[in-house]
């Protein structure tokens, strides 16, 4: 798993790359932790093109930062849904949650 | 045509995507649907990831995985001999957590049940937890599609 992290205003963008699952999240969990503590990141956009396999630690990690990003005050969205990864998003209900977006760039008009 | 393979490693959690690209390799000889063979993974990834962080608590111990083949009829288990569940039943209800500060989803189970067409468990609390699941492929086959 490849993650890379940038702010574009005050949203931090997430391009994940590869597959999300238990051996990969904790690490990542805290590199956006620190964006949201210490960086002053209010919104969280995860960019989901790259990524062809997520289970329920990914979803797990997905919904811990919308919690405490929500307590702050901002929203946590998401875009570019591979099949895999919708799948296991609409079993969970986090559609109803997590604002879904066809690209970074339509997500991004959304915060 | 029939086959089997028997795969045991440690409960270690780089070995999770080990485990799941292994069985869905096996799987691939009955020519599974690309969404077949995703559902397949990510039920693996279930249940090993749950040996690890449940069954083990993070700690040492062996997951054996099997998988076996009748036609397109593809059954698993995947078993561990950790710490058991006392109360299945509510540990296969939807979003039910017993490690809610690491972040769990409780969502594992749910999963499971819902991407393969059988599953069961049976656990008996200081023995361990075996989870069985049957994927029966009744998709077209990938190479036959123009
Ligand atoms: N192999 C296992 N050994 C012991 N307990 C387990 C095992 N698998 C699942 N459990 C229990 O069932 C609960 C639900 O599992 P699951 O649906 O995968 O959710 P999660 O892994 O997010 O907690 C776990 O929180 C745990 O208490
Ligand atoms: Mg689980």
């Amino acid at each position: 798993m490849e993650a890379k992290l940038k702010m574009a205003g005050k949203t931090l963008v997430v391009r994940l790359e590869g597959e999300l699952d238990h051996h990969v999240v904790d690490g990542l969990r805290s590199r956006i932790d620190e964006k949201i503590t210490v960086g002053k990141a209010e919104n969280v956009l995860f960019n989901f093109q790259a990524v062809d396999f997520m289970d329920s630690s990914g979803l797990g990690m997905v919904l811990g930062r919308y919690k405490a990003v929500k307590e702050r005050g901002g929203q946590v969205l998401a875009c570019s849904l591979r099949p895999a990864v919708y799948r296991v998003f609409e079993l969970s209900g986090l559609f109803s949650r997590i604002p879904v977006y066809s690209s970074e760039q339509e997500a991004l008009k959304h915060v | 045509m029939d086959n089997y393979m028997k795969l045991e490693i440690p409960g270690k959690s780089q070995n999770e995507a080990f485990a799941r690209v292994t069985v869905a390799a096996f799987a691939a000889q009955a020519d599974p649907t690309i969404d077949e063979i995703s559902d397949v993974k990510t039920a693996v990834s279930e249940a090993v990831t749950n040996a690890i962080i449940h069954g083990y608590e993070n700690g040492p111990g062996n997951i054996c995985i099997t998988a076996s083949l009748t036609g397109r009829r593809l059954e698993i288990t995947v078993v561990d001999y950790g710490v058991g569940i006392e109360d299945i039943e509510q540990a296969r209800q939807p979003l039910f957590t017993s490690k809610p500060e690491l972040e769990r989803s409780g969502m594992g189970f749910t999963i499971m049940e819902n991407f393969m067409d059988e599953f069961s468990v049976e656990s008996k609390p200081g023995q361990g937890t075996t989870v069985r699941m049957v994927k029966i492929f009744d998709g077209p086959p990938e190479r036959n599609k123009a």
